[in-house]
Formats: structure tokens, C-alpha cells, sequence
């Protein structure tokens, strides 16, 4: 039912409230993404601190790293949804 | 105070929060909430209009045309920039103030202010003096604008310090350093030793020091400035998605120029992968030809969109404290605080964001300059 209204929807109503309810739930699943991804860099660096206390620097500049390359793909998806909502 | 007490006030400031909240959204059943997109046309010095969040939010973030620096009461302190216009080989220059009535053009340009692609930008008007001249091409807009004049600002800041640091290497050579010496020297022996010798190798490092050095402290200025709210700071250079795009090509161009043959001989045919993956259908060698473009392009995206999302959170913190200010002035005592500390939290978070985003560039710029160089050791 929702996909044969989806699927008249171009000719009788304007589409620009679902796309930006899409643009709100991509940003909610980047999010998620970037929370899971983060938070197993966070416990292999934990877990890799409590194994070898001495290495905690290394571990620490090797996790900061990883966490920004991990974050740098949520922000893609981010910076695609704002592209929707503004264009 | 004892440990019950401390509960019990924590406790407390949360359920009033809560109250609160719960007690603007009832009374505010006869009015309809601020959306970000409301028609605000009023201008920013009249005192009745109502607060428009995103229009606040997007004023700070994007660039401008002149630097607008507070307010007092209903006078705005403006900064006005020069505009600096092309023109089919005329050159036509003129302070930004001439545009502050923004229906009349002036002197044969006008801002565009109907919606469409060009919305914003300086065009040319017909002889009549306002109406929008279609048919010619827009001018080559050379303007200084905010973005622009925060970018030379920052330069003079690393010109002044960086010369100076030098002079004093080179005036007292064997010494331990003093001052502004002592401060960036273990920055500039991090880069060195942290950065490029590790990824680029000890033979080569020396000739890429100089661009290493340059992008992180370009970024870092410039991050650290973009979150200062006073003057001279406050304006969004690294959050503009022409500057990161600028930094990324120079970082493209370098890599491009310090290849040797095996590095394009390895796109197309990369050791180790079984043939399958190389010749009826060149899957590997899509995926390396496309990564060579995609690799800057990255590193444009994650410096934009890490920088202007930080921004755009700490305005919104602000921009609670007047949204619940204008259902109920009283509400700003209660919200006020929560939400100053969530900005200081966030602010600090974006210093940590600051020297984060060079951190990575830099490394990544060195290690894609690394791996240019192959050799024939495979």
C-alpha cells in the first residue's frame, strides 16, 4: 500500500517532506555507524592496553587515528544528507 | 557536602529540567514552534522579529561578503570587505557597504537575492538599476570576503610567529630554546618524527618537510581561530569546502609528481592479486584507478564536514538558550546553564577536533606521499 502511494506520489504531491524525512533517518543511521565502528576501535584498544600497560602510547596515538578515519566515513553520510535537505 | 546531599541536587536540577521542558511544550499549544525555515524577512536590527535558528546558524558558518562583528542594541558593527570584480577584463572594485540597501545595484552589480542558482552571488543589472540582467555571464568575483581576510589574518599570525622562532634559531644556534621557540619545537619535531619519517622513510622525508609542516599548522590556525568568538576569530576558513579543496589538490599534485613507474604499473597491476580480479573484468584495477581521485576528495570531505559540524553544534547550544528565551523569558535561567556547559563541553571537544584534523591530514598526506615511491622490491 505505502509503495503503490509512493509510486503515484511524483504526479499528485511534492516528494521534498519524504525526502527530508530520509535525509533526518540517514543521518540517524550514520550515527549508529559511526557509534559501532568507534566503540570496537575503543575496546581493541582497551583490551590491547590491559595485555600490555607499557605500549599505551602507541596504542593510544594508533586508536585517535583509526577513530578519525572511522569518523570520516560518518561524515560523508552526514554531508550527504545535508545535501539533500539544502538542495 | 556529603554524598546524599549531592544526589539529592543532581537529582533536583534534573527534574526541573524536565519540568520545564514539559511545561513550555503545554503552554505553547497555541503557538506554533520556530522552525528553522520560517520566511524571516525582517532584517537583523529591528527588535520584534522572531529568532530564526537556522538563518543564525547559517549566517556564522557560511561566508559573507563583510564581517559582521556585534551589535549594539539596534546599530550592527559591521566590518565591510572589498568587493574586487572581473568583468570581461574590466576590474571593478568597491567597499561592500554600497550593497547594505539590498534592492538598488550599484554601479552596475547587485546581489542577487531571488531564489535560484544564483542566488547570493553578484550579478549585473540591466540599465534600469534593478532588475537582473539574464542574459549576461556573472562577473569573475574576486571579493575579499570573510573567509578570505580570516585566511590572511591567520597567515600574518603564522608569519609573525614562525619568522621569529626562525630568527631566534638562527641567533642563538646551540642553545635550549626560550618562548615561542620552546613552545613549537616539540610540535615541529612531532611532525617530523611522528609524521613523515615513519610514513615517508628516512632518505626521503627531508624534501616534503616543508608542505608537512605547512598544512598542519595552516589547519590547526586556522581550525583554532574558526572557534574563537571574539574578533579577529569566529570566521569558518577550514569549514569552507574551497579551502579543503584546495589543500586536497596540492596534496594530489605533490603525490602525482613524487611517483616512480612501478607506482602506475602496480594500479593496473598489483603483485599478490590473483589474475581473476585483474583480467576479464579489471575489478582491482577500477577500485586503484578510482581510490588515486577518491583518496584527496576524502581527505577534502572529512576536514569540512568535521569542522563545520562542530560549529554548526556549538551555534545550535546558543540558539536553545534564545529559543526557549522566547516562549518564556524566566526559562533562560533554568535552560541557560544546561546549556552553557554542554557548549563548553562541546567546545572543548572541538579543540580536540583542531589539532585531531591536522593530526590527520598531515599523516595521511605523508603516507600517500610515501607510498608513491613503490620501488622495485616486491
Amino acid at each position: 500500500m505505502l509503495s503503490t502511494m509512493l509510486l503515484a506520489a511524483p504526479g499528485l504531491m511534492d516528494l521534498a517532506p519524504f525526502a527530508k524525512l530520509g535525509a533526518g533517518i540517514g543521518a540517524g543511521l550514520a550515527a549508529i555507524g559511526g557509534g559501532i565502528g568507534i566503540s570496537g576501535i575503543g575496546r581493541g584498544a582497551m583490551e590491547a592496553i590491559a595485555r600490555q600497560p607499557e605500549a599505551i602510547g602507541e596504542i593510544r596515538s594508533n586508536m585517535i587515528l583509526a577513530a578519525a578515519l572511522v569518523e570520516g566515513v560518518a561524515f560523508f553520510a552526514i554531508v550527504v544528507c545535508l545535501l539533500v535537505l539544502f538542495m | 557536602m556529603s554524598l546524599k546531599v549531592r544526589r539529592f541536587l543532581i537529582f533536583a536540577a534534573l527534574i526541573s529540567t524536565v519540568v520545564f521542558t514539559a511545561f513550555i511544550n503545554g503552554n505553547s499549544k497555541n503557538n506554533s514552534s520556530p522552525t528553522p525555515k520560517s520566511e524571516a524577512t525582517a532584517s537583523e536590527g529591528t527588535p520584534n522579529e522572531k529568532f530564526d535558528p537556522g538563518k543564525m546558524i547559517m549566517e556564522h558558518v557560511l561566508d559573507a561578503h563583510e564581517w559582521h562583528i556585534t551589535q549594539f542594541g539596534n546599530y550592527p558593527v559591521v566590518l565591510p570587505l572589498p568587493i574586487i570584480l572581473f568583468d570581461q577584463g574590466k576590474l571593478v572594485c568597491f567597499m561592500s557597504n554600497k550593497f547594505e540597501n539590498v534592492h538598488k545595484s550599484y554601479l552596475g552589480y547587485k546581489i542577487e537575492e531571488a531564489a535560484g542558482a544564483n542566488k547570493g552571488k553578484i550579478v549585473k543589472v540591466l540599465s534600469d538599476g534593478e532588475t537582473t540582467d539574464k542574459a549576461a555571464t556573472l562577473p569573475f568575483d574576486l571579493s575579499i570576503t570573510k573567509t578570505v581576510f580570516a585566511m590572511f589574518l591567520s597567515l600574518i599570525i603564522m608569519c609573525l610567529v614562525f619568522i621569529s622562532v626562525a630568527r631566534a634559531y638562527r641567533k642563538h644556534p646551540n642553545q635550549p630554546p626560550k618562548g615561542m621557540q620552546a613552545l613549537l619545537e616539540p610540535v615541529i619535531l612531532f611532525v617530523r618524527d611522528d609524521i613523515a619519517k615513519p610514513s615517508i622513510g628516512e632518505e626521503r622525508y627531508a624534501r616534503f618537510m616543508p608542505f608537512l609542516l605547512m598544512i598542519f599548522f595552516f589547519i590547526l590556525t586556522n581550525n583554532i581561530m574558526g572557534v574563537i568568538p571574539l574578533f579577529p576569530g569566529g570566521a569558518n576558513v577550514t569549514g569552507n569546502i574551497a579551502v579543503t579543496l584546495t589543500l586536497a589538490v596540492f596534496t594530489f599534485v605533490i603525490t602525482t609528481f613524487s611517483t616512480d613507474k612501478n607506482y602506475w604499473k602496480h594500479l593496473v597491476d598489483m603483485p599478490g592479486v590473483p589474475i581473476w580480479l585483474k583480467l576479464p573484468v579489471p575489478l582491482m584495477p577500477f577500485v586503484e584507478i578510482f581510490g588515486v581521485f577518491i583518496k584527496p576528495v576524502v581527505l577534502m570531505i572529512r576536514l569540512f564536514a568535521n569542522i563545520t559540524g562542530g560549529h554548526i553544534i556549538i551555534l545550535g547550544f546558543v540558539c536553545l538558550i534564545f529559543i526557549f528565551g522566547e516562549k518564556n523569558a524566566w526559562l533562560t535561567t533554568v535552560v541557560g546553564p544546561f546549556s552553557f556547559l554542554f557548549m563548553i563541553f562541546v567546545y572543548l571537544l572541538e579543540l580536540l577536533v583542531a589539532f585531531l584534523q591536522a593530526y590527520v591530514f598531515t599523516l595521511l598526506s605523508a603516507l600517500y606521499f610515501g607510498m608513491a615511491k613503490v620501488g622495485s622490491h616486491h
